[in-house]
């Protein structure tokens, strides 16, 4: 049946935790993980919440598919009210928790409240207790996952936990389980640290059984990875040069963010790129990177695990550094490298280590940073503000000190924990944020690819390539190549999108997949593990429901249409080189048309018919 | 022609796609805890292993057995345990100078690997050749190979 049918709910204030039974109504209209989670937290949370007060709520929350054997099936989420941009937050990672939960016999953990003292979650199988945190409390996840690991004396249990950025309010603080897999973007780390919750301690032992038809399911799942080791970007860029495989694909094609989203082409994205990390370096003649590593289930194995140059200024006499951990994707090399203007491979190696350390999403630090650069450069950020500090574009030192900073909630590290749209504000000048309704932008500037301004725009947790992934469309051609240049389209374009998307995130399955799987594939491993009709067309009204219902939430918190923009740099200060040269993001031609395509009045809201057909 | 489990380590990524094979085909669960096949994570070193039973010939677990619920599979060369003989006094767990025999509390038997009566499961699933079933007399052939056209500087 793919379900365990088993909510854990964890009310910090009173520190009790009971048991109840999995609403399969619910889990039948959302499936899963990110719908099936969203739907708990819509129902549960007014959405008007302060999403740091105890009344907001944050859930985590595993697919049908987690823990099985289908390729990378060990996801899961975490659903929340985002505190960086008030809207609701869904944070995906991979790693090995997701599926020790579900082996521990749990479809999702709900916590509410606010414990009165740090406190840490300990399950195994049935047993769950909040346990004392006072030791681990003001330590970094790193630290924190070595004296949990000693204390429980068990090898094998599974952490997620938060660092002190989260401690000390940096509002985009990410929950990072297994040392470098997170729940990376919109703050669900610093709703956790303001519950008093500093970590998820797993231990799973049941497996996960039920499957509907193992049979069908075990055909489906063998077929699923053989279209994955077949195709060129699965089978063989992922796994050689992860993700950083579109550094130099980007930058060519003229959309890749440069220095505060001024520029769209980087001259040192060569320097930063995937084929760099595998170069032997002059310093210690080995390479950046050490291996590829895989999420639980997944035969791509995109991860980078890397070690930086003991040579390099950042890590001199700390051998703390010297060992291999999570290396550079490519989000984490563009925004804290590009965006910045810094193209030292080991510094930004050194950067990344950090926000694995302490929970911060390295893209918005990145834009963050980057936009503090542009302040200083415009002489309202000075080296008073920074304690001495040249915020300089192409800066390495600048990078990675504000980092560090950051990390501890320290002297300027505490203004870049606001955030770009904060931050700039604060020193006046916010259409300097390079955000939407709050969220920094990924690595694609939708002055090269037309499509992803819509789908930024549009998107429910703000600027974000994950919720509607056109450029594999627009430049990579899957499924079908579309003109990144032109608007046509686009609007029908970044529906099917970010629809399809939101049937991914509530599997169980990794978004990755799909640049070799579409919803074919897909479908018959979920219609075999799962009870119930699972047919592509309810898949696609799954999607298409999980879509409205975000939206829903986001208008009854707040927003309207006048929020589905872009920073006016995007839409007014054409890109100057590559093949997008002259051009803006014409977003004004693409939005009044996928409110039509959406079934949305042309103020953004879904039609009284469009709620009834899909039961909202 | 008898066959062995070749494990490569530098070709591993972790992904436990043989651990959940193993324990689909003895235990109808995926399930990492309940698999004979076991993948190590040496993170500091950025290093995977699989590790599972090699079959000694002369298998320390079969001799120490005191009730005979250890024998030899004839088609596989594999050491079977037989549950319906096996007390549970895990004596072989002791004797396994690898680790590889394990006890089950769920089952009160012990459990290893038993090559899956000629067709390993963990072969099948893993998706890099890190794990593959070849000629038990031959499990050096690659790696010979491979030596053999360095040294000569030719190409393949």
């Amino acid at each position: 049946m793919g379900w365990t049918r088993n909510v854990m709910r964890v009310n910090l204030t009173s520190g009790t935790i009971k048991r109840e039974p999995l609403n399969m109504d619910w889990a039948n209209q959302y499936l899963g993980q990110r719908g099936l989670a969203s739907k708990y937290l819509v129902e549960e949370i007014d959405p008007k919440v302060d999403p740091l007060s105890p009344e907001n709520k944050l859930i985590f929350t595993t697919g049908p598919l987690t823990g099985t054997m289908a390729s990378t099936g060990g996801r899961y989420s975490v659903v929340t009210k985002g505190p960086l941009t008030g809207a609701i937050a869904c944070s995906n990672s991979g790693g090995f928790l997701g599926a020790e939960l579900k082996g521990a016999g749990w479809d999702m953990i709900i916590f509410e409240g606010k414990s009165p003292k740090p406190v840490y979650l300990y399950v195994e199988n049935d047993h769950a207790e909040l346990m004392d945190a006072s030791e681990i409390w003001g330590r970094s996840i790193w630290d924190a996952d070595h004296i949990l690991h000693a204390r429980h004396q068990d090898p094998l249990i599974r952490i997620a936990a938060v660092g002190r950025a989260a401690e000390q309010g940096c509002l985009f603080s990410a929950i990072v389980n297994d040392l470098h897999r997170a729940a990376g973007r919109s703050g669900v780390g610093t709703v956790m640290a303001s519950k008093n919750v500093k970590a998820v301690v797993l231990r799973g032992t049941r497996g996960v059984g039920n499957i509907k038809d193992p049979k069908a399911f075990m055909q489906a799942v063998n077929a699923g990875k053989k279209v994955l080791a077949d195709n060129a970007v699965t089978g063989q860029g992922l796994p050689k040069y992860g993700t950083q495989v579109l550094m130099n694909v980007i930058n060519e094609i003229g959309a890749m963010p440069t220095r505060n989203m001024r520029d769209v082409q980087f001259e040192g994205a060569s320097k930063i790129s995937g084929e760099a990390m595998h170069e032997v370096r002059a310093g210690d003649g080995r390479a950046n990177l050490v291996t590829n590593a895989a999420c639980f289930g997944c035969t791509i194995a995109c991860g980078r695990i890397s070690v930086i140059d003991k040579n390099h200024y950042t890590i001199v006499n700390r051998p703390q550094y010297w060992g291999a951990s999570g290396g550079l994707e490519y989000e984490a090399a563009w925004a804290l490298g590009s965006d910045t203007g810094v193209s030292d491979l080991e510094a930004l190696t050194y950067a990344n280590f950090l926000c694995n350390e302490d929970g911060l999403d390295p893209i918005t630090l990145g834009s963050t940073i980057a936009a503090a650069m542009e302040l200083y450069e415009a002489g309202l950020i000075t080296k008073e503000h920074t304690g001495g500090l040249e915020l300089k574009f192409g800066s390495a030192e600048a990078v990675t000190r504000l980092t560090e900073l950051t990390c501890r909630g320290e002297g300027f590290g505490r203004d870049i924990g606001l955030g770009s749209r904060r931050l700039c504000e604060k020193y006046g000048r916010p259409e300097l944020s390079m955000s939407v309704k709050g969220l920094e932008f990924p690595a694609y500037d939708p002055r090269g690819i037309q499509g992803m301004g819509l789908a930024y725009a549009t998107s429910n947790r703000g600027a974000c390539h994950l919720r509607g992934y056109t450029v594999a469309s627009e430049v990579l051609g899957i499924p079908v190549k579309t003109d990144p240049l032109v608007t046509d389209g686009k609007a029908e374009l970044v529906k099917a999108f970010q629809d399809a998307t939101s049937v991914v995130d509530s599997t169980g399955l990794c978004v990755f997949t799909t640049f070799a799987w579409t919803l074919n594939d897909i479908q018959p491993q979920v219609a075999a593990a799962c009870e119930g009709d699972w047919s592509l067309e309810k898949l696609l009204e799954v999607g298409e429901r999980i879509w409205n219902m975000e939206r829903m939430f986001n208008n009854a918190a707040g927003f309207t249409a006048k929020d589905d923009t872009l920073p006016k740099r995007l839409l007014s200060e054409p890109a100057q080189t590559g093949p997008a040269k002259g051009k803006a993001n014409d977003l004004q031609k693409m939005l009044p048309e996928y409110y039509k395509v959406r079934g949305w009045t042309p103020e953004g809201e879904p039609l009284q018919a469009t709620r009834a057909r899909l039961g909202l | 022609m008898l066959r062995a489990l070749k494990l490569e380590p530098e070709k591993c990524t972790g992904c436990l796609q043989c651990e959940m094979a193993c324990s689909y085909e003895n235990e109808q669960l995926f399930n990492p805890s309940k698999s004979r096949i076991k993948v190590f994570n040496f993170h500091d070193s950025g290093r995977f292993a699989p590790y599972t039973c090699t079959q000694c010939a002369e298998a320390w677990c079969l001799h120490s057995c005191p009730v005979e619920a250890i024998v030899i599979n004839a088609k596989t060369g594999a050491k079977d345990v037989l549950e319906e003989v096996c007390v549970g006094c895990k004596v072989c767990t002791i004797a396994c100078p690898f680790g590889t025999v394990n006890y089950n509390h769920d089952t009160g038997k012990v459990q290893k690997c038993d090559l899956c009566g000629g067709q390993p499961a963990c072969a099948e699933a893993c998706p890099t050749g890190a794990i593959t079933y070849v000629d038990i007399d031959q499990t050096g052939l690659d790696r010979m190979r491979a030596h053999a056209q360095r040294s000569l500087g030719a190409s393949a």
